[in-house]
């Protein structure tokens, strides 16, 4: 039994990665998909993280972040955030309207629910990639979106996890695009009481 | 910013004379300014949830990350340098709901402000300014030469607390 993320071991953190691997596969497909163009991703990196230290993984705490963010409900428990710099905001909106030079805080409704959707059905990809794996019924609350300061968008997770310790379990994995490492984070936010679930529906203690 | 006293997460600095103590990119968390300004002794808390009483013993041990035990902590630290109660005053900033929803859940940022106003009231401490609310991140520039503080955002620039 999981109580806390320290007692996370390395078989754990393993299945964590594959479990990862196959979630932001599918989620990599129906991005791929959506766009059409090639994805590739590199391999998730598992980390449990001071809070703090969760942020600065991601960047400085002052970049500009577009972010969506998706609870997950029925038997898992937990969040996906996906964060997008500039760069991938680009790649995607150039792809559906051909826009060059964006400025994430003048985004339009449109660029806005475009990004939502991309994050939605990434979101909703990796979900039922996992649901499949682990026979659990996983559902995805409507995504939220928001444009900040990348630590204050992280605040959302962190002070949700802070109430229950001080460490934070990221999965996380930055994709290619075209050949083009595009620097992204997507994120799955899993509380402990559904890393425990997850492992017991994979026979693992 | 070179020179200055960073304050991460769950975290608390103080300061006496001329200097800037910053925290950056205050999301739903509250940065709280105490300051004594004839003695010039500033400090700057970030913190993250408003009570350490409901969290589940042995969750945590950061006192730190709540209102309710930092803000006093921090107020003590600064007693022992000089500071005179009388004349503390403080200014607060963030707060802030990052994603705007119905979900009760996301409203941490109002109960986050309500609780450092609680304990700033229990500590007879008048709060003289503050940026609180919205939905916006916040980095705190606190200068404790004159108690100044300047309140950044990604969208609407500074402003000055």
């Amino acid at each position: 039994m999981i109580q806390k993320f320290e007692d996370l071991n390395e078989m754990h953190l393993d299945v964590l990665t594959e479990i990862g691997n196959i979630g932001s596969g599918n989620a990599s497909t129906a991005l791929s998909s959506m766009i059409g163009k090639e994805i590739k991703i590199k391999l998730p990196q598992v980390m449990t993280l001071d809070f703090q230290d969760a942020i600065e993984h991601c960047g400085s705490p002052e970049e500009l972040r577009a972010s969506v963010l998706i609870r997950l409900k029925d038997e898992l428990e937990g969040m996906i955030l996906l964060l997008i710099t500039k760069e991938l905001a680009e790649t995607i909106l150039n792809i559906f309207f051909q826009k060059t030079n964006i400025d994430l805080l003048a985004l339009d409704e449109g660029d806005t629910s475009a990004l939502s959707e991309i994050g939605n059905i990434m979101g909703s990809s990796y979900m039922s990639a996992i649901g499949t794996l682990t026979n659990l019924k996983i559902g995805v609350e409507a995504p939220v979106f928001t444009v900040d300061m990348l630590g204050a968008i992280m605040s959302v997770p962190v002070i949700e996890f802070g109430e229950v310790g001080d460490k934070l379990l990221c999965i996380d994995k930055s994709i290619e695009i075209d050949g083009v490492c595009i620097k992204s984070n997507m994120m799955l936010i899993p509380t402990v009481n559904s890393l425990s679930l997850l492992f017991s529906r994979l026979g693992i203690t | 910013m070179t020179g200055a006293l960073n304050v991460g997460i769950s975290d608390w600095k103080v300061n006496k004379g001329s200097g800037i103590i910053v925290t950056y990119a205050l999301g739903s968390c509250v940065g709280i300014c105490l300051y004594d300004k004839a003695a010039l002794i500033g400090g700057l808390s970030h913190i993250m949830l408003p009570d350490s009483k409901g969290v589940a013993a042995g969750a945590s041990t950061n006192r730190m990350k709540f209102a309710d035990t930092a803000i006093p902590d921090m107020l003590s630290k600064m007693l022992t340098m000089g500071a005179v109660k009388a004349r503390i005053t403080a200014k607060i900033a963030g707060g802030a709901q990052m994603f705007v929803t119905s979900s009760e859940k996301f409203n941490i940022g109002d109960r986050n402000v309500a609780a450092v106003k609680d304990a700033l009231r229990a500590l007879n401490i008048p709060i003289v300014a503050h940026d609180v609310g919205l939905n916006f991140g916040r980095t705190v520039f606190f200068h404790t030469d004159d108690g100044k503080i300047i309140v950044k955002s990604s969208a609407k620039g500074e402003k000055i607390l």
